[in-house]
């Protein structure tokens, strides 16, 4: 999708960088990077460091930063929906109606950096500071001390303590109870399987009207 | 005993250190490791100093070492430690990423591609950048 899209809006000066929150590195992210064969930059963040500077609790999560270096638009979900929670978990096939939105709202994403790549700073979805310091999350203590947790649990899995590694992973959970990136991270290096098994859709359940994906106020 | 420090966006390896009521380590393995200093003012990194509270002397200084998980619970870094594997690891302060995410100044990185080569945010200054995480999982 980022790759059509760089395609069409490159030469006006965009371009996606897509970061690889992939604990397990090239092992993990380098089939799907060939697959999508990019001409974008996709960098392997091993360390979640991206998650941390950016306030990312979710994947995809995006952010968009002007010419000048300015976040023009804070961290939220990007181009996407809940219509993955109505997926027949048995064959994996999505809903028509459910599929509609998820390529509805995808639309609505893509048409607003459309708007920011041909408006710049006049167009409606580039905010203006006082808002997009508004829409803005920053982590808290027990944030940051989540991070702290999986940085430690990440640098004892790298170096071969995968079993030690799982006790921060899961410190890190309990204070950011919130953040899918700990979660599915943490699950991936136990068993590649258990990201997307029962346990996830157990959480995503749990999470009742609350929002996987919370849709951005104005796209 | 030899401990490995993960202090932002360093790790150091084997730093001998004595971890009795604390991190101390020598003045110059502090600096290494931290970047930061004693100074007359405090404890210094670039522009940036920490007084170190004249009656709590003695939890930061004591026979020419200095004691890093102090000044990280003064600048209100968390730290974490795993005893048995001997690794030490310091985050940033709240704070820190609060005054960064609301300036709106887009903080800078540096990581690898598939082919092992460095890209920083800052080679894209001058074009409109869609920064967005995704996962093998």
């Amino acid at each position: 999708m980022w790759q059509s899209l760089y395609t069409e809006l490159g030469p006006k000066g965009f371009v996606p960088i897509a970061i690889a929150f992939d604990s397990a590195g090239n092992a993990a992210a380098e089939p799907w990077i060939k697959a999508a064969n990019p001409t974008y930059p996709c960098l392997i963040d091993r360390r979640h460091i991206v998650a941390e500077l950016f306030d990312m609790i979710n994947v995809p999560n995006a952010c968009w930063i002007d010419e000048r270096g300015k976040i023009v638009r804070p961290t939220e979900a990007a181009g996407t929906s809940d219509a993955f929670r109505k997926m027949d978990r048995t064959n994996f096939s999505i809903p028509p109606d459910a599929l509609a939105d998820l390529l509805a709202r995808r639309s609505a994403y893509l048409n607003a950096i459309r708007d920011w790549v041909d408006k710049g700073a006049q167009s409606k979805f580039a905010l203006g500071e006082k808002e997009a310091v508004r829409r803005m999350h920053t982590p808290s203590d027990q944030h940051v001390r989540a991070a702290a947790n999986f940085r430690l649990g990440e640098y004892l899995a790298e170096n071969g303590h995968k079993d030690a590694a799982q006790k921060y992973f899961e410190e890190a959970k309990r204070l950011r109870p919130e953040s899918w990136t700990y979660k599915r991270q943490a699950w991936a290096l136990e068993d590649p399987l258990k990201a997307g098994g029962p346990e996830f859709w157990a959480a995503v359940d749990a999470l009742g009207e609350n929002k996987y994906y919370p849709r951005p106020e104005d796209i | 005993m030899a401990i490995d420090i993960i202090y932002g966006e360093n790790v150091s390896q084997g730093v001998g250190a004595d971890t009795t009521n604390g991190l101390w380590l020598s003045a110059e393995d502090f600096a290494h490791v931290s970047g930061f200093e004693r100074k007359p003012e405090g404890f210094c990194k670039g522009e940036v100093c920490y007084p170190v509270p004249p009656s709590r002397k003695a939890e930061f200084e004591r026979a020419g070492r200095y004691n890093l998980a102090a000044l990280a619970e003064l600048i209100g870094q968390p730290m974490v430690v795993d005893e048995t594997r001997r690794v030490w690891c310091f985050g940033e302060a709240s704070e820190n990423r609060r005054r960064a995410l609301t300036s709106l100044d887009a903080p800078d990185f540096t990581l690898p591609d598939l082919e092992g080569r460095m890209h920083s945010l800052s080679e894209h200054s001058g074009k409109k950048v869609l920064l967005v995480s995704w996962a093998s999982w």
